[in-house]
């Protein structure tokens, strides 16, 4: 199943139970899934049309009235065009908005450049009081979601639209709060995000068979982040590797390397975007070319031991 | 009630509280007054001692500069006590310069970044129509803040949703920071350009009459469409050298001595 569709199935649950949740979109309810709930909720899902710092505000002001206002829009839209809304209507005001951008980074594929989001973490990662995201695959995004509804305050959710490789199953622990530990090991912490989840599986898996030993921690929610996982493995490996989709400017790899310098500095090594805008391409194609795959992450940890 | 001696009281107190600093929004909080009185002491259906009462009628100064003179109504109409009104913009104060729905009772949402205030109240309007309370729902923006392109993103929302519960003030007193609006960037007809986006709209000759407003919220009250009031005011009204400072009074000192000088004016000595 399509993440989408996970998401439009537990929305549609939970506004079933709550309702206050009410959902906004610019004019890309088809595309993120909500098509149908929008004929569902005619009175709870609006399409704003093609004005997202109108969106951002709108739903601070529904907020304010105890709403519970969900804003959908690709995730470029969803934060470096309302970067101000967010931080004035939604954050500083403390508003209840939860903020989903889809397509992050090169997942945005045919969209190319312009509706690549590299920066989006690293937008939203400086602003107070935000908790920011990212679902690895649908059974993080379905435990995640009454969690998300049950914590007062702004949450961006930057989420894929199309399937996502399964990773854990519906009997795994899910706390927003907590990084999840998907694979114990001595030589190496990699921590990882997103579809690169998948990623250092693959490059664990290859790296266990050259007998180097590989922790795997998914960094779920980048802010807060969860300094104490992050300390326990380093504090066992001596060493890091980052892999996300993103900017390694202003994303994972400088949130881990904040912790870390401040509390128990090793070797860090990014994989993600260094610094550059996207282009078109297939995600097999992009991530060869940003230098994000698994083969990558192997030769970064061969690098750093 | 007798607004016109309200609103020289209130004047009063905003360069009161404006000169306990030494300098601040003069000029917009100036041209509000009469607007926020008619609106506080006739209109809004509140209760100061409980300020978030479920269905009250709400008010979002986006042009949220003015807090000085939603801060002097609010304390006359006992949200807190007059004396904080000589913390406006020190360090540690419940009333900043700009309006802080966290810091400040009676405070309905805040503002300070121009053009987001006015969509928030949309989505308010919204709220309240989601929720059938009644309440009506008033914005107050800046002429200068219809350079902001979310004024017109809001303005075409409230429209197509039919927020008849949203009345909307443009403080049209033809100043902004730098200069004269249509010297820098003409928002004019505004009339015109709120009616395109399907929007009610009533001028008010003289934005400084309470009686003129007053007729105007009547109207806009019965409207089946959101309401654009036009505000012909003068940015720094009742006060003769805020006034003559032109847009120079957007954020000018105010010291004890000016302040003597404008109560003494206000109370017609001079």
């Amino acid at each position: 199943m399509e993440m989408r569709q996970i998401l439009a199935q537990e929305l549609e649950s939970l506004m079933k139970s709550n309702e206050n949740i009410v959902i906004l979109n610019a004019d890309l309810a088809k595309p993120n899934g909500l098509g149908g709930l929008n004929k569902k909720y005619p009175d709870r899902v609006f399409n704003v049309g093609i004005a997202e710092q109108n969106m951002a505000s709108v739903a601070a002001g529904m907020s304010s009235y105890g709403f519970i206002p969900f804003i959908v829009t690709f995730a470029p839209f969803a934060t470096r065009r309302i970067c101000d809304q967010i931080a004035v209507s939604i954050c500083y005001a403390k508003q209840n908005v939860k903020i989903i951008g889809s397509d992050p980074g090169i997942t945005a594929e045919l969209n190319g450049g312009t509706h690549m989001s590299m920066e989006d973490i690293g937008v939203l990662r400086s602003i107070p009081g935000i908790t920011i995201f990212e679902p690895t695959d649908n059974t993080q995004l379905k435990k995640a979601l009454p969690q998300i509804i049950d914590m007062p305050g702004p949450v961006y959710i930057r989420m894929l639209r199309k399937t996502a490789t399964d990773i854990f199953s519906e009997k795994t622990e899910f706390n927003l709060t907590k990084a999840s530990i998907i694979r114990e090991g001595t030589d190496i912490s990699i921590f990882c995000s997103g579809i690169m989840v998948e990623e250092a599986i693959k490059a664990a898996k290859m790296l266990s068979e050259e007998s180097i030993s590989a922790e795997i921690i998914n960094i779920h929610t980048i802010k807060p982040i969860d300094k104490e996982s992050i300390l326990k493995s380093v504090q066992k490996t001596k060493k890091a590797v980052t892999a996300e989709n993103h900017n390694i400017i202003g994303g994972l790899y400088s949130a881990v390397c904040e912790v870390l310098a401040e509390n128990y500095p090793v070797p860090v090594k990014p994989i993600g975007v260094m610094d550059e805008f996207g282009q078109v391409g297939k995600l097999p194609e992009l991530k060869k070319a940003y230098k994000m795959r698994f083969q990558d992450i192997i030769e970064t940890v061969k690098e750093i031991l | 009630m007798d607004f016109s001696s309200k609103c020289l009281q209130i004047r009063k107190d905003i360069l009161s509280e404006i000169a306990s600093v030494g300098s601040g929004h003069v000029g917009g909080s100036l041209s509000v007054v009469e607007l926020l009185v008619i609106l506080y002491y006739k209109h809004m259906n509140i209760d100061p001692k409980n300020p978030k009462t479920e269905g009250r009628d709400r008010l979002i100064v986006s042009k949220g500069h003015c807090g000085p003179a939603v801060y002097a109504v609010l304390s006359d109409k006992g949200y807190f006590d007059k004396n904080l009104l000589y913390t406006l913009n020190k360090f540690g104060t419940n009333l900043p310069s700009h309006c802080d729905m966290n810091k400040t009772p009676g405070v309905d949402m805040t503002t300070g970044s121009l053009g987001q205030g006015f969509s928030c109240a949309v989505g308010i309007a919204k709220a309240s129509k989601l929720r059938s309370d009644n309440a009506t729902i008033y914005a107050i923006i800046g002429d200068g803040e219809c350079q902001e392109g979310q004024i017109w993103e809001g303005a075409m929302l409230a429209s197509h949703w039919k927020l008849n519960n949203l009345i909307t003030f443009i403080d049209y007193n033809k100043l902004q920071l730098d200069g004269k609006v249509e010297e820098i960037c003409n928002v004019a007809p505004l009339n015109e350009k709120w009616k395109a986006f399907g929007w009610d709209t009533i001028n008010v000759e003289n934005g400084n009459s309470c009686e003129e407003i007053d007729k105007a919220i009547l109207k806009a009250k019965s409207s089946n469409k959101p309401s654009a009031i036009i505000l012909n005011t003068i940015k720094g009204y009742g006060v003769k050298f805020a006034e003559k400072a032109e847009s120079n009074n957007h954020s000018m000192p105010l010291s004890q001595e000016l302040l003597k000088e404008a109560i003494k004016e206000l109370d017609g000595d001079i």
